[in-house]
């Protein structure tokens, strides 16, 4: 489908290193020394209790969030020193739209798309991967529905083409129709050169998805089999905790 | 960075388009004030018309307070300030650009009021040159320090109330200059305003400078 | 009691008192605090009995000895909260940041001073409490700044949040200042209208007046200073008292996982794998 991202030799480093990495929310410990690395073109499914810290270790992937302590480098780039630097290379699929309620669909997906510097065609063949490019183009987005918001959010993520997929919660709020698509989109996205995380609640639907499961609890990380029949293996390389 | 201010200057103005607020509510907003000083002051004309050029920039300095209000209540919504951050867009160049849709939309209320004005308190307009040049500078003086103290109060659930506070203090020489520089143009002695206009020259230069530095870190906590 | 955490961003005074202090005083404060009332009741003295009253203001030019003294220190202390806000953007330093602070609460103290005594002194010398002249006016604006600058400084957020953010207001503080003092004289003086407004600091003060005058910069400059020095160590209490603990709110945090998760295994401090707290501990 799209062009592949340029390759790394095998045995590179890993697109997420973590080690023992804290970010603070505030004086909150969010993040209280979490272990992770996630070699390219996995798909890493991220669970745990509500609260656990799952969104907040998206964000911190995202270069978004401060890392206080320890070792914390996402492609390449030391979230210690420059965080901004990563934050162009990731896409991050929060529970927040990210959206201009006055705005239409095609109006908000060129904007981001803009300012990502992404190129026309990508924007075109996000908008119909996402089913929006019909009727739904010009809507306001404050008039859609919540599935039909989170396509478009999507839509936004999938025209920058980031190397690392980050996405909170993607099956929330969409439909059949909708979750096939992300599943797909997730697919081809690791197909295609790039490394998903995502956090899920709907552990049936992802974990067919999943490579790797890592479980969040208070604030540190655990790394575990895929269980069960459906899982697809073994954990990848990386530490034990 | 130009080339992200205008992407996002372009984002404001068609968010302004297509939901038509400073049209809808901040130009009948400020052509209310005009009317309600004319109710306030003397029916006297000779008061209202000593005083118009003070009351034209006072209904547009609340006016852009509403104006500005409104570019960063667009920006609270939902996450947006995370998407921005994560945008690639350069920081100064969001700054450059809101700077220029608000000063956009205040140029249009402006020019609406001045007619308003020249209408409702019979205003003869005169000295154009100065007029002309009063309204670029103090625009630019509105827009680019409203955008910098717009951000300091942004995402702060007191932002309605600060915003004001912080703000219109700060503009204090930007209405008396504005005045000032009316008044010369309107009474026919141009040269005494030259020298606001560039005093009001040098406080847009400092608010640029300022937002160009300062919008990217004040962006960062959440 | 805080702990030091490597490469935080902004540098924090070591919290390594063995016990919380019961009073910012200290033997500084002490001398000081004692010469300014020593200093304040020579000041009584002399601009209420030894110094001669005005020929054209009558006994009312007393208040000036307190009222233009008050007004520079007020000036003063405005400069200080700009450069301790540049220091802070630029060396992320916390002690300068807080002498901000505590320096733009006491201008706004000083200045409302100023702005009082100005009127007290108004009625009896020009007959009205207000005028609207460069002086009294550009100094009704920095106190309307310097309460923007306070606001912000205490706003409802973190530290960071709020320092930050201040900084920035206050850095622009003395700019701000400059114009609305230069717009503010434009203003006032460029239309030559009869004024009843004189100045009062005639070239003829001289003499005891002089000197009552000097000795009020002198004794309000002390007072400033011990204001100024309490009003800091206020503020760092205020700062500390809000900073527990990491390592215990680590320790916390994990402790959250106690319990078993979904696949029926024990998370958390006891689990198999986890990391132990010492490891936390053990960060560099």
């Amino acid at each position: 489908m799209e062009t592949q991202l340029p390759d790394r030799p095998s045995g590179a480093a890993p697109v997420v290193h973590l080690r023992g990495a804290v970010a603070l929310l505030g004086r909150f410990p969010a993040l209280a020394g979490v272990d992770l690395d996630v070699d390219r073109r996995r798909t890493i499914l991220l669970r745990g209790p509500n609260g656990a810290g799952k969104t907040t270790l998206l964000r911190t992937l995202a270069g978004l969030v401060p890392v206080t302590d320890g070792e914390a480098v996402v492609l390449g780039v030391d979230l210690r020193r420059d965080r901004r630097a990563v934050r162009h290379r990731v896409g991050l699929l929060a529970h927040a739209t990210g959206l201009y309620d006055d705005l239409t669909v095609t109006d908000n997906v060129r904007f981001w798309a803009r300012a990502a510097k992404a190129r026309p065609e990508d924007v075109e063949a996000a908008m119909a991967r996402l089913g929006l490019d019909g009727r739904l183009a010009h809507v306001a987005v404050g008039r859609l529905s919540a599935g039909q918001r989170r396509r478009t959010s999507l839509a936004c993520l999938v025209a920058r083409r980031p190397e690392l997929w980050l996405l909170d919660e993607p099956h929330a709020g969409l439909d059949q129709d909708g979750r096939d698509v992300v599943d797909r989109l997730v697919r081809d996205a690791t197909a295609a050169g790039a490394t998903v995380v995502l956090s899920s609640h709907e552990l049936d639907r992802s974990l067919e998805l999943a490579d790797e499961v890592v479980t969040i609890a208070g604030g540190v990380a655990h790394r575990e089999p895929v269980p069960g029949p459906s899982g697809r293996g073994a954990p990848g390389a990386g530490a034990e905790p | 960075m130009i080339r992200d201010a205008l992407v996002v200057a372009g984002k404001d103005l068609r968010l302004e388009a297509r939901s038509r607020v400073a049209l809808n509510q901040v130009l009948p907003f400020a052509l209310l004030v005009l009317v309600l000083f004319a109710f306030a002051l003397d029916p006297d004309r000779g008061v209202l018309e000593e005083a118009t050029p003070g009351l034209y920039w006072v209904a547009v300095l609340f006016s852009g307070l509403l104006a500005l209000q409104r570019s960063f209540a667009v920006e609270a919504a939902d996450g947006n300030r995370d998407a921005l951050r994560l945008s690639g867009l350069d920081p100064a160049g969001i700054y450059l650009g809101k700077v220029l849709a608000v000063g956009a939309q205040l140029l249009l209320l402006e020019a609406l009021l001045g007619v308003g004005v020249a209408v409702l308190y019979t205003t003869e307009l005169d000295g154009w040159p100065l007029l002309l040049a009063t309204v670029v500078v103090a625009t630019a003086g509105i827009a680019t320090a409203g955008t910098l103290y717009g951000v300091v109060a942004a995402g702060l659930r007191v932002r309605e109330t600060l915003l004001p506070l912080l703000l219109l203090p700060v503009l204090a020489p930007v209405l008396i200059g504005s005045t000032r520089a009316f008044e010369a143009a309107l009474g026919g002695t141009p040269s005494e305003g030259w020298p606001w206009v560039g005093l009001m020259g040098v406080f847009a230069l400092l608010y640029v400078v300022a937002g160009v530095l300062g919008f990217g870190p004040l962006l960062e906590e959440a | 009691m805080t702990t030091q955490i490597a490469s935080t961003d902004e540098g924090r005074p070591s919290a390594s008192a063995p016990e919380a202090p019961t009073s910012t005083g200290s033997r500084t404060t002490r001398v000081l605090g004692l010469a300014t009332l020593v200093g304040f009741a020579l000041l009584v003295l002399f601009s209420f009995v030894l110094s001669p009253a005005d020929d054209n203001q009558g006994d009312a030019v007393r208040i000036m000895y307190i009222h233009v003294p008050s007004a520079t220190l007020a000036y003063t202390g405005c400069f200080l909260t700009t450069l301790g806000s540049i220091l802070y953007l630029w060396k992320r330093s916390q002690w300068w940041e807080l002498v901000a602070y505590a320096s733009a609460e006491i201008a706004a103290l000083f200045t409302a001073v100023t702005l009082a005594t100005g009127m007290l002194w108004g009625r009896p010398t020009w007959g009205v409490y207000w005028v609207w002249d460069a002086r009294l006016t550009t100094t009704a604006m920095l106190e309307l700044l310097l309460l923007g600058y306070l606001a912000v400084r205490r706003l409802p957020a973190e530290y960071s949040v709020r320092a930050k953010r201040a900084a920035v207001i206050g850095l622009l503080l003395v700019p701000n200042v400059i114009i609305v003092r230069q717009s503010v004289q434009w203003w006032r003086t460029l239309h030559q209208k009869p004024t009843l407004f004189s100045d009062g600091l005639d070239s003829n003060i001289e003499g005891l007046m002089l000197f009552s005058l000097f000795l009020g910069f002198v004794v309000l400059g002390l007072f400033f200073v011990w204001l100024l020095i309490h009003r800091f160590r206020v503020a760092w209490l205020e700062e500390q008292i809000a900073d527990t603990g990491l390592d215990a709110a680590i320790a916390e945090r994990r402790a959250e996982a106690g319990g078993v998760d979904a696949a029926g295994r024990a998370t958390g401090p006891s689990a198999p794998g986890a990391p132990t707290l010492a490891t936390g501990e053990a960060q560099p």
